[in-house]
This record gives C-alpha cells, sequence and structure tokens, in this order.
C-alpha cells in the first residue's frame, strides 16, 4: 500500500521558444502511492498540466527540454525514446482529459473505440467483447451493450467522461492521470465522477495525480494537495491539513477568493495581476509575491531557498514570506493565524 | 422594491419538422410556461443544468429570440417580442455579457471599436447610473471620452483602445465585455455563465466588480450559472430550472437553507464542500439524495414517455415556491 508507485526527482522543464530556452517547470519533486490521490492545483499557466505531459512523454523532444527524474514502479521515464514510452503510456498509465469531446473519435464506436486501446497494447487480447463490457460496466454505465454501439455524439458529456474513464482503465494502469475531468461537467454529474474516481482509487489501487483548479474538487477527492506556481510547487501537505492550516501566501489567496467560502456580504480577495510569462519567471525568488501589491521590494525580490521548508508533518511550503504575510484588511474567516 | 422586469407564462418552443412536407410533427420545450420577476437594483440567478432552458430565457429577455407565447414587461412596457423591443430602444436599457469573452468580441475590431459600438447605435448618456433616461449624444468626442471612462471603470489602461481582443487575458476580455454591456447605461444586464471560463483569482475580480457595479449604479443582473457557489454568493433571488420549467424559486436563503423539491436537494448536495473532514459525510448524503430522488420522482414530475415534466408552482411562502403535486405539502 506504501509503495510509491510514481516518483519525481527535480523535474524542469524548458521549452525553446525564438530559439532560446525558456522555463516552464522548475525544479517539481511529488510522489504518488498506490491508492493515492495527488492533487494539482494552480492558475492556468501554473504549470500543471506540463508536469502531467512530462509523465506521459508528450513534449515534443525537439522542442523541449526535460530534465530530472521520472519514476514509475521504479522505471526511469525521462530519456525513453517515443517506442520505449509506449510500454507505459496508457497501458501502465492512464489519462482522462478534460473535453471528452474532443478527445474520443467522432465516427468509431465506443465499443471499438475501447477494444481499440486494449488492442493495440496487446494484439491477442482474449473475450474483447466481454472485457469491453465489463469497462463500461465498472464505470457506472447501466446498459453496456447499447453503449458500446453508440457513437460519441449520442452521449451525454457525463457519459462520454464515463467512457474517456473506461479507456484510461482499460489495460488496468498503475497511475491514472486526469487532466480538469470534472471541468467541462454539471455539478451532479461531477459528484458522480469524482465518486466514480474515489472508487476507482480504492477498487484498483492505483495511483491517481488529479489536476484541477477547483478548490471543492480537491477537498471532495485528494489524499495529498500540492500547490502551484509558476512552475513551482509553493506548498505541499495531506488535504485536510491544507485546508486548515494554509501556510502560503498562494494558498491562502487561492482560499479567500472562492465564492463557496466566503459569506456574501463580504468581498472575495482579488488577486492582482497575471502568471508572469515564461521569460520572466526568476524561480530563485518566490513569483507570487509579485501580485500582492502591499509588500515591499525587498519582501517580494528577496533570494529564496531552492528547497521547500517543512514546516510539520508531511507540509512543505516555499520562501520566507509566508512567516509574516498577512492580509491588509480583515482576518481571514475560518483561516486565521 | 420596484419590478424592472416581468416575464408572465414565457414558452420558447422549437419545431421539429419531419415526414415529406416538413411537416411540424412536435415541439423541443426548451423553456416551458415560466414567470419571474426581476427587482431593480437586484440580482436574479438562474440555476440548471445544461440544457435546462436558463440561456434561453436570458436570450429572449435581451432579445435575441423571439418567444412562442407569454408575455415579458419592462418598466410596464410590453416588450415581449424583438420588434417590440426595437420600437423603444430596449437595448440601450438591457444589455448581455456572455460566457466565451473569445468569441463575443470580434477579433479584427480594436477595443475602442468594439465599447464605442453600442454608444454609436443608442448614444451616449447625460448621465451615467441606471434610470438616467434623459437626453443622449452622438457626438464622437463624447463617445471617445465615454469609452475611456469606461476602461476605467473596469480597470484597463487607456492604451486598450487601440488593442485587440487577442492581446488581453480572458479575465481582462471578461472586463472588456462587461465595460461594453456597461456603455449605455443598462438597468439590466444578463450574465449567462460570466465566470465559468476564469481562473478563480480573476473570477474574483469579475465578481467583485460586478457587485460594485451595480451598487454604484443600481443595475439588476439576471445571473445564468451552473455553479451553486458562485450563485450563493451573487444572488437575492434564484429560480432552479429543468428540462424546461421552474422547479423551485425562492430567495437565496429560501433555496440554500430550506430546499424543498427533491432535484434542488440534489443539486445542492453535489456542491463540493471545501471541508475536508465532512467529505465522507456528503458522499452519504449525495446518496440518499439520490435513492430519494428515485424514489420520489413521481410526487415531483409527471412523467409524459421518457420525459419528465415538473408540476406547477405551488406557494409554501411569500417568496417560496415549489414545483410539487397537488394535495402534498
Amino acid at each position: 500500500m506504501n509503495e510509491k508507485i510514481l516518483d519525481s526527482k527535480n523535474v524542469s522543464v524548458s521549452f525553446r521558444i525564438n530559439g532560446e530556452l525558456q522555463t516552464a517547470l522548475h525544479k517539481i519533486s511529488v510522489s504518488i502511492k498506490r491508492g493515492e490521490v495527488l492533487a494539482l492545483v494552480g492558475e492556468s499557466g501554473s504549470g500543471k498540466s506540463t508536469l502531467a505531459m512530462s509523465i506521459m512523454g508528450l513534449h515534443n523532444a525537439e522542442q523541449t527540454e526535460v530534465t530530472g527524474s521520472i519514476t514509475l514502479d521504479g522505471h526511469e521515464l525521462i530519456g525513453l525514446t517515443e517506442r520505449q514510452f509506449d510500454q507505459y503510456r496508457g497501458v501502465r498509465v492512464g489519462m482522462i482529459f478534460q473535453d471528452p469531446l474532443s478527445s474520443l473519435n467522432p465516427l468509431m464506436k465506443i465499443g471499438e473505440q475501447i477494444s481499440e486501446a486494449i488492442v493495440v497494447h496487446d494484439k491477442n487480447a482474449p473475450n474483447l467483447k466481454g472485457h469491453v463490457q465489463r469497462l463500461l460496466t465498472d464505470v457506472g454505465i447501466i446498459n453496456p451493450k447499447r453503449v458500446a454501439q453508440q457513437y460519441p455524439h449520442e452521449l451525454s458529456g457525463g457519459m462520454r467522461q464515463r467512457v474517456m474513464i473506461a479507456i484510461a482503465l482499460s489495460n488496468e494502469p498503475d497511475l491514472i492521470i486526469a487532466d480538469e475531468p470534472t471541468t467541462a461537467l454539471d455539478a451532479t454529474i461531477q459528484a458522480q465522477i469524482l465518486d466514480l474516481i474515489k472508487e476507482i482509487q480504492l477498487k484498483k489501487n492505483a495511483g491517481i495525480l488529479l489536476i484541477t483548479h477547483d478548490l471543492g474538487v480537491v477537498a471532495e477527492t485528494a489524499d495529498t494537495v500540492a500547490v502551484m506556481y509558476a512552475g513551482q510547487i509553493v506548498e505541499q501537505a495531506d488535504v485536510e491539513e491544507l485546508f486548515a492550516n494554509p501556510k502560503h501566501p498562494y494558498t491562502r489567496s487561492l482560499l479567500r477568493a472562492d465564492p463557496s467560502n466566503v459569506s456574501p456580504g463580504e468581498e472575495l480577495y482579488a488577486i492582482s495581476g497575471t502568471v508572469p510569462a515564461l521569460k520572466d519567471m526568476d524561480h530563485s525568488k518566490d513569483l507570487f509575491l509579485q501580485r500582492i501589491p502591499w509588500l515591499s521590494d525587498d519582501v517580494v525580490n528577496a533570494t529564496i531557498d531552492e528547497e521547500l521548508e517543512v514546516v510539520g508533518d508531511n507540509h512543505f511550503v516555499r520562501g520566507n514570506a509566508w512567516k509574516t504575510f498577512e492580509f491588509l484588511d480583515v482576518t481571514e474567516k475560518g483561516h486565521a493565524k | 422594491m420596484s419590478e424592472l422586469v416581468k416575464i408572465e407564462n414565457l414558452k420558447v418552443y422549437y419545431p421539429i419538422k419531419s415526414g415529406f412536407f416538413d411537416r411540424v410533427t412536435d415541439n423541443v420545450k426548451a423553456v416551458d410556461d415560466v414567470s419571474l420577476t426581476i427587482e431593480t437594483g437586484k440580482t436574479y440567478g438562474l440555476v440548471g443544468e445544461s440544457g435546462s432552458g436558463k440561456t434561453t430565457i436570458g436570450k429572449v429577455l435581451v432579445g435575441l429570440e423571439n418567444p412562442t407565447s407569454g408575455k415579458i414587461s419592462f418598466e410596464g412596457q410590453v416588450v415581449t417580442t424583438i420588434k417590440q423591443k426595437k420600437a423603444i430602444n430596449y437595448n440601450k436599457d438591457v444589455q448581455m455579457i456572455f460566457q466565451d469573452s473569445q468569441s463575443s468580441l470580434n477579433p479584427r475590431k480594436t477595443i475602442g471599436d468594439i465599447i464605442s459600438e453600442p454608444l454609436r447605435s443608442f448614444g451616449v448618456p447625460g448621465k451615467i447610473g441606471a434610470g438616467y433616461d434623459g437626453q443622449r449624444s452622438f457626438e464622437q468626442d463624447k463617445i471617445n471620452a465615454r469609452v475611456l471612462e469606461l476602461l476605467d471603470i473596469v480597470g484597463l489602461p487607456a492604451r486598450t483602445v487601440t488593442q485587440y481582443p487577442f492581446q488581453f487575458s480572458g479575465g481582462q476580455r471578461q472586463r472588456i465585455g462587461v465595460a461594453r454591456a456597461l456603455a449605455t447605461n443598462p438597468k439590466l444586464i444578463v450574465a449567462d455563465e460570466p465566470v465559468s471560463a476564469l481562473d478563480l483569482s480573476v473570477q474574483a475580480q469579475v465578481l467583485n466588480f460586478m457587485k460594485k457595479i451595480q451598487r454604484d449604479y443600481n443595475i439588476s443582473f439576471l445571473f445564468i450559472s451552473h455553479d451553486l457557489g458562485v450563485v450563493r454568493y451573487m444572488t437575492d433571488n434564484i429560480a432552479i430550472m429543468h428540462n424546461g420549467r421552474f422547479v423551485e424559486i425562492g430567495t437565496t436563503e429560501d433555496i440554500f437553507d430550506n430546499a424543498k423539491h427533491i432535484f434542488t436537494k440534489r443539486l445542492l448536495s453535489a456542491i463540493p464542500s471545501l471541508d475536508v473532514k465532512k467529505r465522507e459525510e456528503n458522499r452519504a448524503e449525495r446518496k440518499r439524495v439520490e435513492r430519494e430522488f428515485v424514489q420520489y420522482k413521481n410526487d415531483y414530475y409527471q412523467q409524459i414517455g421518457s420525459y419528465m415534466r415538473a408540476y406547477d408552482l405551488e406557494s409554501i411562502s411569500e417568496t417560496h415556491f415549489v414545483a410539487i403535486k397537488k394535495g402534498e405539502n
């Protein structure tokens, strides 16, 4: 139960833009155990999906430089050729994308798409039809025989996402990467899909990397949370600890910006500015501090330790600013330090 | 509180044509007999799943579509059809903010052109603030000045005027959409999922900003959303929609603290909670509500083929109405 299925150490990713290498991820270290859900949270542009794509080996090798180490069940993934990666992609690592409509082939029946995912890796897979139907039943589809004969456009968004999950599960992966799996879905369907992901986690004993920007989804599903900003992890903790005792200014700002966490009379905390462009990311500093208008330049520009500081049991924070950080106005409701 | 908009028995049907002569054989009832009232300076929330008809109501209200039947009145004037709306220059008073800021801003026009377009159509109001009905000016100087003023209100620099939509981030583009909606001094803004494409940090900026312009200019909103967390934060009154019908309407407190309809309960139980300790409890609650939904749906819906039609609304308090079979309760 406690073995690490995914272990990444100091993973950096740079993209070649106009001939120059620009860093999108800077020394990320995360690990996922079997049966654990690790949530990556952050704004768009924070590097969540870049990390997922490095694990799946989906970056264009000529335009991207990936350094560090990512091991899956002890096997190093960085530096593998396309063909070597094929042994992992879709077999030992399954992926669920945000938009099921654009990731399913509109011209292929659901049953065929699922069996394709199996046959690609094992040409002589026995009892293919039975396997497909079992997978569809596993993801809570009530009439698998009929659905297998249908095309993607005939299914609702929630059903399509279930089919995507069935495909991700088709080869009994050790790790499932779910990139914003419920963002495009209605609340009731979102709840069903999250419950399904939880169920799979227990039943299949796979590790799950859940990428999301929705704090509610994190609180409902994750075991461990890594908060990302500008290509770095700024805080990492067990889910209860993170919500009960957030430290980094970014985590605290996000919690105060969430309408479900603030009563209607109060003003939401609006984080000013935007995530910096890749070329402006100086990773020797705590980049989020630029977006807090009342901090002095000394604090914002201070060079910080590369390592995250251990502040509790399995709780890590970047930089020093969190030690003195206060919001300007009122005290944080329910999160006062 | 004064009524700004009153929608009575609104129906929007889309015909299904089939057969040799393309005869109308059936209708899709996108909106099926709904009534609502929006008060001046208040926010009315329209909540439901995709396909429930929320956006259709918004489109009819703004005048992008004609209703099949029903009556809409705006400050006492009947403005049911697009023709009636045009006749009174209705759209200077009623504007819209769209979900997708990318596709609702013309990529070939500068921001200055985009924001000044409604001003060229309806003129620059002499005074800012909802409710001003006096002289409007069409002078180019006035229009330019108003554009700059609007950009300032939404917190964008003056140089924005000559830039194009692609040069902005999603949150900035959404604020440009808000500036355009504000340009003519509207009394009502229909906001269709205005923040669902935005990050949390930017979402907070836009929501705060909408609340601010409501306070400053006494604007009413029809706020269409499927995100109940946002709806609770933003609205005064809420209608819950399902299959083109209202299943429950009430004040925000009525809905969130005292939900009666099984569909509302189901929606509420699906909201992810930030309270990690309660998540097992929430999951059990969701399962329970789901069972209840299956068990009792006949008390709340008429089954017509595979279609579930909600009953008519019954009053349970002065503000709170629920669609339930007569004789229950």
